[in-house]
């Protein structure tokens, strides 16, 4: 005889009564298998590569490491649930210039003084990739999430494995933090795996994000959360 | 048997359950529970979440001595104010895995798990730092190396629980030095903790990852102590004494080989960090 528990969870503003659980169940395991919430990928499940990062209520882990059961009474909050209805609308977005999102970085290289030198310097490449991530932004819909806005932007994504790990890990950080420096970015995605990019353009991505989600006041402040 | 999970809110109701159930998995963090878990090398029927209760996460300042709640997280170790009270104990758990695995993981799990790897432990152990072990009739009180009795092992009995930890509150000097192969989400291959207490005129030297449990380096410590001119706060920083107290350090080492590292590697990275960890608790005060 096969013991189960049922079990309530409540995952990106929703509540889902599950039946038949087994103890042992991790929460990625559930919103894998059980929910259908592919998002948070599995990978080492041993916590070593963060791809399976969601927040637990305000608190960012790997859900390979939570026990389902456990996760009752908490808020989880997946890749899935960051998206950009959390977003105001565009009119209600607060710019500080009229100017598009992202039309510095149209500009020609050296036009415009960079903010966030010490990050971008760590991706040091002779293609034009200021230009490459502004037309990039400009492509990718105003509404989608900032900081998944900008990892599509900046071309942070090979293979995409690890991308909603590090959406997730970069979202909590802006959140804490909305100019991190160099060293507070690296700390935050250390728990993050990628092994196709070298980190360079996540690296442009952050601080991409960081310009995006400055524009985007709301964030800080999931919707879900503030009902 | 009945396949349960407990969720109690208090720590009277968990040590309520663990007196009728001992069979119990007590389940903390997860960072470590979870990975057997998902590996099917645990199998848990019934397990107690200490999730939910809200005393093991909280932590006291009394007189000369901090009390640490056995729930309390290694990323609200890292954060004042816990890190300006005791800065080595947030050094070390600074060290500790990645954002992901310090926002879930305790020390009392730290603890519990016992892995001669246990960032926290050397620290925990020069700090004369006491583990505070509850059941529901009583409460003992233990050094680290008398808690933990070898790899993998303590004096835990299945009706206790592990509910905090007290850490003497001096004037001190605090030192965490970590051998990994990379910075961040690694297992050390070797740890030094040092601590030099100028109230009560005592050092502490804990080593992690070169023995069965956190070794105390004894030798160190009474050779520093002497070495030390604790009335004008100056420790000995002389060629010859940092090289007298690595190799001190390094003969307190028991370390072995295996897929981390060479012993002869371990002792070598244990001597190099003692001398950086004294030039560094000297520098401190510079």
């Amino acid at each position: 005889m096969v013991a189960t528990l049922d079990i309530n969870l409540k995952v990106n503003g929703r509540d889902y009564p599950l039946k038949d659980v087994w103890i042992g169940e991790s929460l990625l395991y559930v919103l894998r298998e059980r929910l259908g919430l592919s998002g948070s990928k599995n990978a080492c499940e041993q916590g070593e590569c963060g791809s399976c990062s969601v927040l637990l209520d305000d608190t960012l882990v790997c859900s390979c490491l939570v026990l389902a059961a456990d996760a009752e009474g908490v808020e989880v909050t997946t890749v899935e649930g960051i998206e950009g209805t959390d977003m105001p609308s565009q009119t209600e977005t607060a710019t500080p210039s009229s100017r598009p999102v992202g039309d510095d970085l149209l500009a020609a290289p050296g036009s415009v003084p960079h903010r966030h030198d010490a990050l971008h310097s760590s991706y040091q490449n002779p293609v034009d990739t200021e230009r490459i991530e502004g037309e990039l932004l400009q492509a990718t819909p105003p509404d989608m999430h900032p900081v998944k806005r900008a990892f599509a932007a900046a071309g942070a994504v090979q293979c995409g494995f690890c991308t909603p790990g590090l959406v997730m890990a970069v979202t909590d950080l802006l959140r804490h933090n909305p100019h991190p420096s160099e060293l507070d970015a690296r700390e935050a995605i250390s728990g993050n795996l990628c092994r196709c990019t070298g980190y360079g353009r996540i690296f442009a991505a952050i601080r991409l994000a960081e310009e995006l989600v400055q524009q985007s006041p709301n964030l800080r402040a999931p919707s879900r959360r503030a009902q | 048997m009945v396949m349960s999970i407990n969720r109690p809110t208090s720590l009277e109701e968990a040590l309520q359950i663990l007196a009728d159930n001992p069979e119990m998995e007590i389940l903390g963090g997860g960072t470590d529970f979870m990975v057997e878990v998902n590996y099917g090398h645990r199998r848990p029927v019934s397990i107690l979440s200490l999730s939910r209760i809200a005393e093991l996460r909280d932590f006291e300042v009394s007189g000369s001595e901090l009390y640490l709640g056995s729930g309390i997280t290694f990323s609200k170790l890292v954060a004042p104010p816990l890190a300006e009270l005791v800065p080595g104990l947030a050094q070390a758990a600074r060290t500790v895995g990645s954002p992901q695995i310090r926002n879930a993981g305790t020390i009392g799990g730290n603890l519990a798990t016992a892995s001669p790897a246990g960032d926290t432990l050397p620290i925990l152990l020069a700090l004369d730092a006491r583990v505070e072990i509850s059941s529901l009739n009583s409460v003992r009180s233990l050094r680290i190396n008398e808690f933990i009795t070898g790899p993998k092992q303590t004096v835990l009995q299945p009706q206790e629980l592990i509910t905090g930890i007290r850490v003497p509150l001096h004037d001190s000097s605090q030192e965490f030095l970590k051998v990994g192969t990379r910075n961040a989400m690694v297992i050390s291959v070797a740890t030094v903790a040092l601590v030099i207490d100028w109230d009560s005129y005592r050092v502490g030297c804990g080593l992690g990852s070169v023995g069965p449990g956190p070794m105390e380096a004894l030798e160190a410590e009474r050779w520093l102590a002497a070495k030390i001119d604790w009335g004008n706060r100056r420790i000995p920083l002389e060629e010859s004494a940092l090289r007298s107290f690595s190799e001190l350090v390094a003969r307190a080492a028991r370390p072995i080989d295996d897929h981390r590292s060479t012993a002869e590697y371990r002792r070598h990275a244990v001597a190099v960090c003692a001398r950086r960890a004294l030039e560094r608790a000297s520098h401190a005060y510079e």
